[in-house]
């Protein structure tokens, strides 16, 4: 463990981080944190940061406390002292360095995750407060390389992968065609208006896995669901502008979205398996926008494959075989409580399921949401050091597939698995639903 | 709607295709799509493997292509695809393909009366714009937000015109990115460009620009406004004056601004979707006064109606005195005129049309899976498996309601005098 602290603190290079903070001056530090704070912040943040009395109680939440051998300046408290604390105790006064480090925590030791939150006596919400200091960052332009590149992508493509607009529509005709020789007369109904679902996907579907637009395209095809797909920017749910703290972008590509789905008529939008579009989506873009719900209902995929099961319109041939566990993602089990749908789908599509504790809203987070993971390489030994605590819980179960109904959690846990050399493969629901239900001509 | 007075507004009732009739001729029939003066009804039918063709009122175009996708009519009711043979794209009106073949095609645009036709393309990796057949010059190597003149044939698009690589954050944040009219990039380049809009002759074109990571504003023919903004939507230009209109969001609130310059003393949570009235006297935008509540505000003045959902398709009445949208509250629609709402609620409806002498309003709507034409908040003709959006006659005396009724497509003449 020493070990492991040690290698943690060497300095992280990244020019992100590095170059963004050598161009502050210290009067620009300052007035763009007065600003943030008197524009952009109420009551909420210095009750918050006033009420905390540092009694600890959050600490054993978080899981990068406790696989940094609880060493106090990783708990939920520590890193808000390390910023938000240190930034009003200097009333913004601080330095291009501590602007930096700040942003590394902030962006890389913090998954807004909100599991600390359950078990603060006041309900201090250490995510939020590190989501300011994110913003600061933002606004300073000291933010992570590879995020800050993807929330550029976000900028222009409105997708997250840089992925053009012909680019999208060919993959998905490219999945249609493929998926025909499975079902003659499958379709991916581009830009149907007045379709009942408008299925949205996160950007490293068409980039990296378009498998899963297949096993969704066969889905909705066997289902007999109404749906559609868009042709245009806005079919991309995800939003890394969210975890920079860009937030107008953030507000321009969920817009994207909705008009997109208001365009086609659609009475709701389903979308892939990713927890923090989901949040995204349903909670934190939608609201900046000045929707407090959003205007087209959005549906996750684990609840939509509950309705599908539930009603019948998807049969199950066989279950699965393989013991399986599931990794509950923090936005949409503490962020929308689904965890007893998919625990429901999961057992009417596989044999063997075992529970990991902790378990739902309390589970453990990957330790690759909140942007982590997307700060990319630089940061990517320090994440996967600082979640042995996941390692552990997912080895305690001894199944053999961990199901992680989220992209962001699926990659972050293929990462722990294989650092920590676990013996499991990690799947999404789709893989495994696609593999056992029932289709046409079977 | 060009031509609108030709059109046959005599025959009560015809059945213009038995498309049940035609099901089992195909593979499949993907959905149908009524021509504007109702007289045609079109599908992309499948024939065999790769073998796509159109069927239009139960006879197949004479050509068939690889692939087929968007099958629109023009405003004009031409009948345009995109299609694909032997790997090459073009776009397809009336069945025939434009001699240009691209390596990919997409989105398709009309200008308002459907003269002009234009689509998005990619060649050997470069992007441009083709017009009524003719391409681009200059291709640029990506290519967003398209935007087609509202009488053509002058086209735009956010385009990169510089080079940056993977990871090279500081490089994007000098600026890539401009807008190129007709294929001709303006000077100015910035971080970001979105969503155009073209005075009517063609010779404005202003954009919603980034200039940095924080500051946005508006581009006039390449010239930012002199006021920056902390976010900004779309402009619109005005059709008279020239004027440049646009949301902008200061201190955390919504308003106006015209030439940049702030134009309503009232601030919103949200404005967007603002419109100008057809004698160009009034501004109306979609707005939310308070937190999760959306209107109209016409100069400033804000509804008392509000909705919980969202508000959206606004359009003012021909003689400008009017103002129609779709409002949504508790997952129900309704449409709301000048500040009251329908008593009727819907599952969905579309854009409110008003009768050429402001009158009537109808739309097109859905209630448990069946569509209807409501007209002042009155069904008329029953409920239907599909319709389209209605049309009233140039004396705004009738109206034509297609419909899709147990296999069969209808283009039905209804006279007001018969509703009332
Ligand atoms: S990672 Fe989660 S538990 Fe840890 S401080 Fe952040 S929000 Fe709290
Ligand atoms: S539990 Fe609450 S009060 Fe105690 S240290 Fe954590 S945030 Fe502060």
């Amino acid at each position: 463990m020493a070990e492991v602290i040690e290698k943690t603190e060497q300095r992280i290079v990244d020019e992100g981080l590095d170059k963004g903070a050598d161009k502050l001056t210290g009067d620009q530090i300052a007035r763009v944190i007065k600003a943030v704070l008197e524009n952009e912040t109420g009551a909420r943040l210095k009750v918050y940061v006033d009420t905390c009395v540092h009694c600890g109680l959050c600490s054993d939440a978080c899981h990068i406390y406790l696989s940094q051998n609880r060493n106090p300046k990783f708990s939920p408290a520590g890193k808000v002292k390390r910023t938000m604390g240190e930034i009003l105790k200097k009333k913004g006064r601080v330095s291009p360095e501590f602007i930096r480090d700040a942003a590394e925590v902030a962006y890389t030791e913090c998954n807004l995750c909100k599991r600390c939150v359950q078990y603060c006596p006041f309900g201090i919400d250490v995510a939020y407060i590190l989501l300011i200091v994110r913003r600061i960052c933002h606004k300073l332009g000291v933010t992570p390389l590879y995020i800050q590149d993807t929330a550029h992508s976000h900028s222009v493509t409105m997708n997250q992968m840089w992925i053009k607009e012909d680019e999208w529509i060919d993959t998905l005709q490219w999945q249609e065609e493929d998926a025909r020789e499975e079902m003659p007369n499958l379709r991916i109904p581009l830009e149907k208006e007045g379709a009942d679902v408008m299925y949205s996907v996160i950007a490293p579907e068409p980039k990296f896995q378009p498998n899963l637009i297949y096993y969704t395209a066969i889905l909705m095809n066997t289902a007999g669901i109404n749906w559609t797909m868009p042709a245009t920017p806005g079919w991309d749910n995800s939003d890394m502008a969210m975890f920079t703290g860009d937030n107008e972008i953030m507000g321009r590509i969920k817009r994207a979205q909705f008009d997109a789905a208001a365009r086609l008529k659609v009475k709701k939008i389903v979308m892939g398996e990713c927890g923090h579009a989901f949040r995204s989506v349903y909670d934190v873009g939608n609201r900046w926008l000045g929707w407090k719900m959003p205007p087209i209902p959005i549906v996750h995929a684990i609840e939509f494959y509950y309705d599908l099961l539930k009603a019948g319109k998807i049969k199950i041939r066989e279950k699965y075989k393989k013991s399986v566990t599931l990794h509950d993602p923090c936005n949409v089990v503490r962020g929308a409580g689904l965890h007893e749908k998919a625990r429901y789908v999961i057992n009417e599509i596989c044999e063997n399921f075992i529970e990991m504790h902790p378990n739902r809203e309390h589970n453990y987070c990957c330790n690759a949401g909140g942007g982590v993971i997307n700060c990319g390489p630089p940061f990517k030994n320090k994440r996967v050091k600082s979640n042995s605590v996941k390692a552990k819980q997912i080895r305690d179960t001894g199944a053999e597939i961990l199901i992680t109904p989220c992209h962001n959690c699926h990659s972050g846990m293929e990462d722990i698995i294989s650092y920590y050399n676990v013996n499991m493969h990690t799947k999404f629901i789709i893989d495994i639903l696609y593999e056992v239900m029932e289709k046409p001509g079977d | 709607m060009p031509g609108r007075k030709n059109w046959d507004w005599e025959t009560g009732e015809k059945l213009v295709t038995d498309i049940n009739g035609v099901k089992g001729s195909y593979n499949w029939i993907e959905e149908p799509y009524a021509s504007p003066d109702g007289e045609k009804i079109a599908s992309i039918v499948n024939l065999d493997v790769d073998k796509f063709g159109v069927c239009v009122n139960g006879g197949l175009w004479e050509n068939t292509f690889d692939k087929i996708w968007h099958l629109r009519y023009s405003p004009d009711s031409r009948l345009t695809a995109i299609v694909s043979e032997m790997e090459e794209w073009s776009i397809a009106v009336d069945g025939n393909a434009w001699d240009n073949k691209f390596s990919y095609v997409w989105n398709t645009m009309f200008s308002d009366g459907g003269l002009n036709i234009a689509a998005a393309f990619q060649q050997d990796g470069e992007y441009g714009i083709v017009v009524n057949d003719v391409p681009w010059e200059n291709l640029f190597k990506n290519m967003n937000c398209m935007c087609l003149s509202p009488y053509g044939p002058y086209s735009s698009a956010a385009v990169q015109v510089a080079d940056f690589g993977e990871g090279e954050i500081f490089k994007f944040q000098e600026g890539a990115y401009t807008i190129a009219l007709n294929g001709i990039p303006w000077d100015t380049r910035f971080v970001n460009v979105w969503n155009c809009a073209f005075s009517s002759d063609g010779a404005i074109v202003a954009a919603e620009v980034r200039l940095d990571l924080y500051t946005y504003t508006i581009a006039v023919n390449g010239v930012p406004w002199n006021n920056t903004f902390a976010c900004v939507w779309q402009p619109v230009i005005h059709p008279m004056s020239g004027k440049v209109i646009a949301p902008v969001r200061v201190s955390g609130k919504w308003s106006i601004a015209e030439d940049g310059d702030i134009i309503w003393d009232s601030r919103f949570l949200q404005v967007w979707q603002q419109l100008i009235s057809p004698d160009g006297n009034k501004l109306a935008a979609i707005v939310s006064p308070t937190y999760g509540k959306w209107t109209l505000a016409v100069d400033g003045a804000w509804w008392n109606t509000q909705f919980g959902d969202m508000l959206t398709d606004a359009v003012f009445s021909p003689d400008s005195s009017r103002l129609a949208a779709v409002g949504k509250t508790d997952g129900k629609f309704t449409i709301i005129v000048d500040d009251s709402p329908w008593d009727s609620k819907f599952d969905m409806a579309w854009k409110p049309v008003f009768s050429p002498d402001s009158r009537n309003v109808a739309a097109k709507v859905e209630k448990d899976g069946k569509y209807f034409i409501v007209i002042n908040g009155k069904q008329i003709h029953k409920n239907c498996d599909d319709a389209w959006e209605p049309v009233f006659s140039p004396d705004s005396q009738k109206i034509l309601v297609k419909t899709i009724e147990d296999g069969k497509y209808y283009r039905r003449i209804i006279s007001l005098s018969e509703i009332k």
